[in-house]
């Protein structure tokens, strides 16, 4: 009975305890981007590994999503001759929704899981260590950069899958399935506003860039040095990003679009 | 190769956010500085809403801007922002308020009339045709055909 009661009371500090460090390192982080700000060079290299090589899996995924949204809107919509609207459809599902919720769970599998895994790898191979001797700050050094690479990549990445997905949606629905050219795109124009639409779609992918790189890097800091550790501190990235993107996006749909 | 890498994502990015700006979403719509604004009192405006579109001969040429309730009056203001480009509208310009298709949105219709005095930012428009609202023109029919039915 005691025992439990010691467990459960162990189980609850070490969550408040986690949570509390998780927030003191995002202090850290920021506290470090002037000094990372006049090296951009840095940053410019995670970039390339967060960015860019996240790009292909972004552009291939966006194009598939884009051409069944087509596929689905159209069969769904011509029962109602209201075909004419699937520009809308397709446009506003990926900028409102799609387009950041999908790139964000995409990046936290291929951009997020990487960057836990590294820095976990460097923290049991005692490289971060090792930096603290040399007197170099191993956030501002390592883990800040990549902070900042996520954080500007995502939105890229989101607009890049709403853009190519749109494409998609046109070239199944106009190309193969017979819909107005100009009414996909001139309806598209008309139902989609660039501040309620396309301003929360980019405030929302900005948020899971945020988020997404948080989650990421503090696993990897605050994973146990061992080579389990660092595994179940990579899983716990993928699934504690993908949790976090699902809840935020329910939370700032509600703000957003919920009048 | 690196920098080659992270110039053409950065462009790409920006590209696709400017293809949304620009080609997907009405960023050429209302900015204040090129539109004025004329008012229009409706008995109901149905299920008109801010931004709904305002037409001449089914060619768009503005938006709603503002919807009120005129408590004097007691009828529905109606705001509306019309492009600069448009000016020439007569003072006896009527408003109607319209349904596209039998379930679409409603906008609000202007048919020209035949003054010579144009109106001007922040006229209102005196003629104007309410919604037609579902209900009472089934209640109006029902009431018709019962009445029918006793002669």
């Amino acid at each position: 009975m005691l025992d439990a009661l010691q467990k459960l009371g162990r189980v609850t500090l070490g969550f408040f305890q986690r949570l509390g460090r998780g927030h003191l390192f995002l202090l850290q982080i920021f506290t470090t981007i002037p000094g990372v700000l006049i090296r951009p060079r840095l940053i410019l290299t995670q970039l390339y590994t967060v960015g860019v090589l996240t790009l292909l899996i972004i552009l291939v995924s966006g194009l598939f999503v884009g051409l069944v949204l087509g596929l689905q809107g159209y069969n769904t919509l011509v029962d109602f001759g209201a075909e004419d609207s699937l520009g809308v459809m397709v446009a506003l599902s990926l900028v409102r929704e799609l387009g950041p919720v999908v790139a964000a769970l995409l990046f936290a599998g291929r951009a997020g899981s990487a960057l836990t895994a590294e820095i976990g790898l460097m923290k049991a191979t005692e490289q971060l260590s090792g930096m603290e001797m040399m007197a170099v700050d191993p956030v501002q050094r390592v883990v800040t950069p990549r902070f900042l690479a996520s954080f500007i990549s995502l939105p890229l990445l989101a607009a890049i899958f709403s853009a190519i997905g749109i494409y998609g949606g046109y070239l199944v629905g106009v190309g193969l399935l017979g819909v107005d050219d100009g009414a996909f795109w001139g309806q598209m124009q008309d139902k989609v506003d660039l501040q309620g639409d396309v301003y929360n779609g980019i405030i929302k992918s900005i948020v899971f860039g945020f988020v997404a790189g948080w989650i990421a890097l503090f696993e990897g800091y605050d994973a146990v040095p061992t080579a389990a550790g660092v595994s179940r501190a990579t899983t716990r990235t993928v699934v504690h990003t993908s949790l976090a993107v699902l809840g935020l996006d329910f939370v700032l749909t509600a703000l957003m679009f919920g009048d | 190769m690196v920098e080659i890498g992270v110039g053409l994502f950065v462009a790409l990015g920006l590209a696709a956010l400017f293809m949304l700006a620009m080609q997907v979403s009405n960023l050429s719509a209302v900015t204040s500085s090129d539109s004025y604004t004329l008012t229009a009192g409706f008995e109901n405006i149905g299920g008109l809403k801010v931004r709904s579109p305002v037409t001449v001969s089914g060619v768009r040429v503005g938006r709603v801007d503002a919807i009120d309730y005129d408590d004097k009056a007691f009828e529905a203001v109606v705001t509306m922002r019309i492009y600069s480009n448009y000016n020439g509208f007569p003072e006896d310009t009527s408003a109607s308020i319209f349904t596209a298709g039998l379930l679409g949105e409603q906008y609000i219709a202007l048919e020209p009339g035949g003054s010579m005095e144009n109106l001007a930012d922040g006229d209102r428009v005196q003629l104007t045709q309410s919604a037609l609202v579902m209900e009472q023109i089934i209640g109006q029919f029902l009431y018709s055909t019962s009445a029918g039915g006793e002669e």
